[in-house]
């Protein structure tokens, strides 16, 4: 333990002339202050697309504003559905949504649709390959309110969960692709969702999403950088910056952990002997760095080295999200600090 | 209402019901049948009084929805579904073996007429209340019915979906709660005290009846009551049962939640169901 809940913090004892602590606000967004961003990407696709699809309707437990779905909220009022703070409901209106021809993108935090509802998504949803969107914020390590809102291990969870299509965004535009993507899959579908005023960072490598393919974002020589979600975001940050320390970073991009596009990562982890590093916003446990290394080891394919950057295996602190993101590994600073330490082993 | 041509009376379709479930009973050797006999009349009112299907199109969009959420019942309601003439009674005798479209725990994927995956208990009614908001969005006047066990108001997530169904006015739903009084562990009540039930729905807003789950007038009576209601209240139907009605060695036994019976016993218990016909 870093604290005891019986000493007070010493910053206190400092007088007037202390510094202004850091804070993280519950709806802070994960942009850092000179990246550019757009506001609600995940809302604003879904009303454009319900505009031309009378299928769609959005559902969520008391949590529409904090996931984005108050825009199509207030674009749709006729097509959304207030189920209250009821994640199980959620779930089983939504399958019995979709069973009537609908398609329900319900919308919960990470946390409660895992942990709290995965019976519901697992039998009522995902045995039957209903056609219903699960789009859940706050995945991760995207909150400094502690483990009971930090989702470290929603994709162990769902990985194990047949027929489920399991997203992991990096930025704005991806989310804005995969809106109407997911909407043309048949089942059900599992989105990790950054909101709010969310980071755009892919569209300067000219990348297109596509649902079920990982995609190399920049080659390098020296390192294969496996990633998801914003992960991918710190992991090209990263890659510029060994850059000028001459370390050429390849970056590929895997926003569908499930199914797994195990041919192309084999295919870049054969091309050069590469040192391999998986970095996810989330548990090493059950994660892209397992579901990598595990369809690494199946072909006989062996990089000079494999190595994991994600969350550990414990229950996360709260506090302010770029300290905890500095504390657990994830800053671009210590991605690239273990990606030097890993290159001079 | 479906099947009136044949002209059988509630009485025998109900005896028939018990019967086609004996016999599945008969291929296992045991299972549930203690709840499919207490359940029959309910199901015998549910398909030939009350809703409205086409038994050579399960999947007819005007049908009323019949939702299983105790998917431990299957043998009932196959037994239902044969007598409605949606599942061949041949197929009785695959009951629960390789290949068959009659598995022990109802799935939607599996057979003709089941319109969910039960048995993970507590999903039926939340998804009753998602299916009665869809109707709603189309305009459709047919009813759902979700058929519950007193176990399951033991789950959390029958209560989110009865908070639900009230704040909805969902007037197209009609709850159908089986209190046999026998859990898996015994006595429902000693399982967790589930009274006073009426007026738990009450406080949730929903028009509540109470009746003799056996007495196939009382439940006519009720079923066209929830039915013509004229509030916006959603409906339910408590239906005092009892365990393995029809066959008195059979209601005599004390823990007969997961029924083992010997073979000739079968073929006794369907000479006493066979005994009542045409009564």
């Amino acid at each position: 333990m870093r604290r005891s809940k019986y000493i007070r913090p010493d910053f206190l004892t400092r007088g007037a002339d202390r510094p202004r602590m850091t804070t993280s606000a519950m709806i802070a967004s994960i942009a850092g202050p000179d990246q550019s961003t757009r506001p609600a990407p995940f809302g604003n696709a879904l009303a454009a697309l319900a505009e031309k699809d009378d299928r769609i309707v959005g559902m969520s437990a008391d949590l529409a504003k904090y996931t984005d779905l108050h825009v199509f909220r207030a674009a749709h009022p006729d097509k959304f559905y207030q189920m209250g703070m009821a994640e199980q409901l959620l779930m089983m209106s939504a399958a019995g949504m979709a069973r009537e021809g609908f398609q329900p993108w319900v919308t919960t935090y990470a946390v409660f649709a895992s942990r709290r509802a995965y019976d519901f998504i697992c039998l009522a949803i995902a045995e039957e390959m209903l056609d219903v969107k699960i789009i859940c914020a706050l995945p991760g390590l995207t909150t400094g309110y502690g483990p009971s809102h930090q989702a470290t291990e929603d994709i162990a969870m769902f990985r194990g969960m047949p027929n489920l299509t399991i997203i992991d965004p990096c930025d704005a535009s991806e989310i804005e692709q995969a809106v109407p993507a997911i909407a043309l899959h048949k089942g059900p579908v599992y989105m990790r969702l950054l909101r709010g005023n969310v980071p755009v960072v892919l569209d300067e490598y000219g990348y297109k999403f596509e649902l079920g393919k990982a995609k190399i974002i920049r080659d390098g020589a020296d390192v294969l950088i496996i990633s998801s979600g914003l992960m991918t975001m710190r992991a090209l940050e990263a890659a510029k910056d060994l850059q000028n320390d001459g370390v050429e970073a390849a970056v590929l991009h895997v926003p569908t952990i499930k199914p797994l596009d195990e041919a192309t990562i084999l295919a870049e982890c054969r091309k050069q002997n590469r040192l391999v590093v998986v970095a996810e916003n989330h548990t090493v446990i059950g994660g892209l760095g397992e579901a990598v290394g595990a369809a690494l080891m199946r072909s006989n394919v062996r990089p000079a080295a494999f190595r994991q950057i994600g969350l550990p295996d414990e229950f996360l602190e709260a506090g302010a999200l770029p300290t905890l993101h500095d504390q657990y590994g994830l800053s671009t600073l210590k991605v690239k600090a273990a990606i030097k330490s890993w290159l001079d082993e | 209402m479906a099947q009136m041509g044949h002209n059988i009376s509630l009485p025998e379709r109900a005896r028939r019901i018990r019967r086609h479930a004996l016999r599945m009973g008969e291929v296992q050797g045991q299972g549930y049948i203690a709840q499919a006999l207490g359940v029959a009349d309910v199901l015998a009112v549910s398909y030939f009084h009350a809703t409205n299907y086409r038994a050579e199109d399960p999947e007819w969009e005007g049908r009323d929805r019949f939702l299983l959420s105790i998917g431990h019942y299957a043998i009932a309601l196959y037994a239902a579904l044969i007598e409605a003439e949606i599942i061949p009674e041949d197929e009785l005798e695959t009951y629960g073996t390789d290949d068959s479209r009659l598995p022990m725990s109802g799935m939607a994927t599996y057979t003709p007429g089941m319109e969910i995956t039960g048995g993970s208990l507590g999903h039926g009614l939340g998804i009753a209340v998602g299916i009665s908001l869809a109707l709603k969005r189309k305009k459709s006047d047919a009813f759902v019915y979700n058929l519950f066990s007193d176990g399951e108001l033991d789950e959390g997530s029958t209560w989110e979906a009865a908070m639900s169904a009230g704040s909805y006015k969902l007037d197209n739903l009609i709850g159908i709660v089986d209190v046999n009084q026998m859990q898996a562990d015994g006595p429902s009540i000693g399982v967790l005290n589930f009274e006073p039930l009426g007026p738990k729905f009450e406080a949730f807003n929903w028009f509540v009846q109470r009746v003799d789950g056996n007495d196939l007038g009382a439940l006519v009576e009720a079923f066209d009551a929830a039915r013509h209601h004229k509030g916006p209240e959603p409906r339910i139907i408590i239906c005092d049962t009892k365990m393995a009605k029809g066959v008195p060695f059979l209601e005599a036994r004390e823990r007969n939640h997961f029924l083992r019976v010997e073979p000739h016993e079968w073929r006794e218990a369907i000479r006493i169901i066979d005994a009542g016909a045409g009564e």
